[in-house]
């Protein structure tokens, strides 16, 4: 065997037995029947695609969308400045990048009850109003949408600086003294040059963390109290307390079958700037 | 001539050392100035400082006679051509050069569209204008670098070790073209460079600069035939000196006849340089080194030979 070949077996024989194999089972419950205490039984059948027109689940995959559109969006708002003020940052560059990349030294559930924490209605911030007199009643921080969009914020965060840091990073400083030189201030300059020579660290970062959001079962659970339902959480009902295994990777598929349509859309832009 | 830039003591402190250390000179209008000297010397700051990166720390700079103390990069009316251009990747040739243009406000897309056409042609870029800065050559990225800056018509043209990133065959062209452009449009050009011969070659008036100080300014035949330091004397050319006295070795004759009345040698060796031949010789009076260039034609001199150098007065210079 060539030694080329060799290098490649053990991801690929991870890649079959743990990716491919799997998503070829959840290929075939999903067009199994629901066994009447979870698992799957035979007939093959249709039904659980047919089931995904439903306008409650397109409320849900339409939710879905826009909270990881909403949460990406503020991510991409909040790294930029941070990314490009680290990649300008002559000293301290490394203790930066590591206080970015501090939160995952800790679980995400554990930083997620810390958040809890915090909003609930007798959680440090709405004591510390009520204290102080400046509200009488708590402040509905928890248990809503607005909720697991913060939760999602801070949660990929990191995830948006890093890209956009290593293309920062390597942006020649001379382009910015060339563009006040041409008589752009410094706003001016970011928003011609450092922009969109920054495009293709943006377009990785808003894909580092629109899929993950999209999917994301733990955040919304939580944060949300289960009032604000999302794809991810639809699909572990399924798995759980509704026992619909074939619905359930129905709508597994058809939110990685969404996942691909926007790397398509995102990656073909990608690929022309480079 | 009228003075277009004045720089009056100009200072700059770095953490670590002083980069630019009280230097003083002016630009008239439509003059080329070489700012010349080895690297760290201090020019490259003092360009940065007349553009606006960097500010001083004591010292006045004036443009047209008005201070520029505080003023932003962006707003001053000079321009600046980076040593490895600082195209914007993302943009083409055209918008390149309209940058500085839609910077300022005021222009009609068709002006623009017009002013860009004519920089672009004056560096003979007509028809690159859809290409992106990796889709051409040095010498080209160069000429739109120069357009881009051209464009606007600064009081000032910066230049900054511009055809350093180029290779010798091409610098030496875009050399000539530099200047002949520099005399079409009439711009004071201040070239940073640390190549003598550039320097020499295209200048006005040559200034030499040496650990943040300025050293000597004055016409290239000045500064070369007469340096007024060691520092200047050995940066611009190959130096005999001979018993306190600097003679550079294109100005020493050679000949086998003790009657021309020069100083007795003798040949040690010959080194073969393409054009010219440096011809090692020992001075019998004191045992000093003495080098002579001249032509290969002439050079029919044997190592070990006995010979007489002599030289003009008017070529000896005496530096403290």
């Amino acid at each position: 065997m060539k030694l080329r070949t060799l290098f490649l077996t053990p991801g690929a024989m991870v890649m079959l037995s743990l990716f491919f194999l799997p998503l070829l089972i959840v290929l075939a419950y999903s067009f199994l029947s629901r066994g009447p205490y979870g698992g799957v039984v035979l007939p093959w059948s249709w039904e659980s695609y047919a089931r995904i027109i439903d306008p409650l689940y397109f409320a849900i995959l339409w939710r879905s969308t826009w909270i990881a559109a909403v949460a990406t969006s503020i991510c991409l708002v909040l790294a930029f400045p941070l990314a490009l003020y680290i990649a300008r940052a002559s000293e301290r560059k490394t203790l930066l990048l590591n206080l970015v990349m501090l939160p995952f030294w800790t679980s995400f559930l554990i930083r997620t009850y810390a958040w809890m924490f915090l909003l609930r209605d007798t959680g440090l911030i709405n004591t510390a109003l009520q204290s102080l007199h400046l509200i009488r009643e708590p402040l509905p921080l928890l248990f809503n949408t607005g909720a697991v969009i913060l939760g999602l914020v801070y949660g990929y965060l990191p995830f948006m600086v890093l890209p956009l840091y290593a293309t920062l990073e390597k942006l020649d400083p001379a382009l910015l003294d060339a563009a006040a030189d041409l008589g752009a201030s410094p706003a001016v300059a970011v928003w011609r040059v450092v922009v969109p020579i920054s495009r293709p660290g943006m377009i990785a970062g808003c894909l580092l963390v629109f899929i993950p959001c999209l999917g994301a079962y733990l955040t919304p659970d939580l944060m949300g109290g289960g009032k604000t339902v999302m794809i991810g959480n639809l699909v572990q009902n399924q798995f759980t307390t509704s026992r619909d295994w074939p619905f359930g990777a129905a709508i597994s598929l058809l939110l990685m079958g969404m996942v691909l349509l926007v790397m398509r859309a995102l990656g073909d832009k990608g690929e022309e700037l480079l | 001539m009228q003075t277009v830039l004045e720089l009056q003591a100009l200072t700059k402190d770095f953490p670590t050392h002083r980069a630019v250390n009280g230097v003083s000179f002016s630009l008239a209008h439509g003059e080329f100035f070489s700012l010349v000297g080895p690297s760290g010397c201090g020019k490259t700051t003092t360009l940065r400082l007349i553009a606006g990166f960097e500010e001083p720390t004591s010292g006045q700079l004036l443009l047209d006679g008005q201070s520029v103390e505080g003023l932003p990069a962006y707003k001053r009316d000079v321009s600046t051509v980076f040593q490895n251009y600082a195209l914007f990747p993302h943009l083409t040739v055209a918008k390149n050069v309209a940058f500085g243009l839609e910077r300022r406000g005021g222009l009609a897309s068709a002006e623009i569209t017009e002013k860009v056409a004519r920089a672009l042609a004056l560096v003979h870029l007509t028809g690159k204008e859809a290409r992106l800065p990796n889709q051409i050559s040095g010498g080209e990225r160069q000429r739109v670098a120069l357009a881009r800056s051209l464009v606007l018509e600064p009081k000032v043209l910066l230049l900054d070790e511009p055809l350093s990133a180029l290779d010798a065959k091409l610098r030496k062209e875009m050399r000539q073209e530099l200047k002949a452009l520099q005399r079409r449009i009439g711009i004071a050009f201040l070239f940073v460079t640390h190549d003598q011969e550039e320097a020499l070659s295209l200048s006005d008036r040559v200034a030499i600069m040496n650990g943040g100080r300025l050293e000597q300014l004055g016409t290239p035949q000045e500064v070369y035939r007469t340096p007024k330091t060691r520092f200047v004397a050995e940066f611009l050319g190959n130096v005999n000196w001979l018993g306190g006295a600097g003679v550079r070795p294109e100005a020493i004759r050679v000949s086998r006849n003790a009657s021309s009345g020069g100083r007795a040698a003798v040949v040690e060796g010959q080194t073969f340089l393409g054009n010219c031949v440096h011809l090692a010789t020992k001075l019998a009076a004191d045992g000093s080194l003495c080098t002579v260039e001249m032509a290969q034609q002439e050079c029919h001199f044997q190592t070990g030979e006995a010979v007489y150098l002599s030289w003009e007065a008017a070529d000896e210079f005496r530096t403290p």
